[in-house]
């Protein structure tokens, strides 16, 4: 019997999003969108570096609106992901691996990663003056 | 290797259309996925819209209405029709389930049938399952000794016996199996949900006298560690079990070994 063209059935196409799902793959995303994160960091560290005008350069993109937009991005980002890794070093011990747990400790990193990442915005322009 | 959509042999098409019989007033419509290696043609879904009136309450009892009634060809694994074989598992309405224990009645709309996600489709709702079966051999899934057998059974006191809660209910039905989107993308590797749920069996049994061994196959970076809680095996699970805790747990003995 031949088996060779044999499909593959539908996965991701057919398949329902759950919670935990969603949070598990934004936590790869939130991954690989901090390892990116990091090279702008190079960028302003070796522009510090460089000298005033380089410097300068960066702060201007950085201080644009796209500029603060990616910023603010990128600490939600860390925020989710930081909290997000704290959910997954838990159940590493074999706790709060309950369906019921599992669920609530995904919302509480959801609400945590957006208050913290409010409280660190407001806390910077309150530092710089402009709040 | 992670692929996120369907091999061209693989894509689904439209199929064929089967109306509700006359006079018929509480019906439901289902979208079954069809393929068979005999015409040469790509998946297809068809729709069979059936009388609920005179259907019993269950996926399966549809499933096998449409069958005796409608079309002959629709093929599916089915046995004991009360959740204890586990061959009928399948993807209805999004997750993974045991058709004969998912109502119809908890469907809104379309009652959507699929074979279960990422496997090769031997015909219409049946998966090859063949791989799976290794894996599961690969685990030695019985009870290794050292000692001499005893004169009657090996005995467990109560607590020990309560290890083996939540995992020898497993019916091995691979709906958690294949949930799974570490599964999905490395399924020559990874063992997947159900096979580590019956390994870790094996490894709390008081009884067994290789945990160490059991262990040491298991300590690969594939294996065991391609889980990433992603979670989808015990959100999907059709006897309520907790795959996603089995392996937790196997993931702490290998760190407490080291000392």
């Amino acid at each position: 019997m031949s088996t060779g063209n044999r499909p593959l059935s539908p996965h991701l196409q057919v398949y329902k999003f759950e919670w935990t799902m969603a949070l598990s793959i934004v936590h790869r995303m939130t991954g690989v969108g901090l390892a990116a994160g990091t090279l702008l960091m190079v960028w302003w560290l070796v522009a510090m570096a460089d000298g005033s005008t380089s410097f300068l350069t960066v702060q201007t993109v950085m201080a644009s609106w796209i500029g603060r937009l990616l910023l603010l991005g990128w600490t939600w980002a860390l925020f989710y992901h930081l909290c997000n890794g704290i959910r997954h070093l838990v159940w590493d011990t074999g706790r709060g691996l309950e369906l019921p747990v599992a669920r609530a400790s995904g919302y509480v990193v959801a609400l945590a990663s957006v208050v913290l990442t409010v409280a660190a915005w407001v806390a910077g322009y309150m530092a710089m003056g402009a709040l | 290797m992670v692929e996120f959509t369907l091999p061209k042999n693989s894509k689904v098409g439209k199929g064929k259309s089967h109306p509700a019989p006359d006079g018929a007033t509480n019906t439901k419509t289902f979208r079954v996925y069809r393929w068979s290696a005999d015409d040469g043609e790509n998946p297809r879904m068809d729709s069979f819209t059936i009388d609920l009136d005179n259907c019993g309450a269950m996926v399966l009892d549809a499933l096998i209405k449409i069958k005796d009634e409608v079309d002959a060809t629709v093929t599916f694994r089915r046995s004991c029709r009360e959740g204890v074989c586990g061959s009928c598992a399948m993807n209805i309405d999004g997750t993974n389930t045991l058709a004969c224990t998912k109502a119809i009645a908890d469907v809104k709309g379309d009652v959507k049938v699929y074979p279960l996600p990422h496997m090769q489709v031997v015909r219409d709702l049946v998966p090859d399952l063949n791989d799976a079966y290794a894996q599961l051999s690969a685990i030695e899934p019985w009870i290794k000794t050292e000692s001499r057998p005893p004169d009657r059974e090996r005995l467990q006191s109560p607590d020990e016996r309560k290890e083996l809660d939540g995992l020898y209910e497993c019916i091995l039905c691979f709906s958690c199996t294949t949930s799974c989107p570490s599964y999905w993308w490395n399924a020559e590797r990874y063992l997947g949900p159900a096979i580590l749920l019956q390994a870790y069996r094996w490894i709390v049994d008081s009884r067994d006298d290789h945990t160490g061994e059991r262990l040491d196959a298991l300590e690969d970076p594939f294996r065991l560690f391609r889980c990433h809680t992603i979670m989808n095996c015990t959100q999907t699970c059709p006897k309520n079990l907790n795959p996603a805790k089995a392996i937790a747990e196997i993931k702490k003995l290998m760190v407490q070994r080291q000392g």
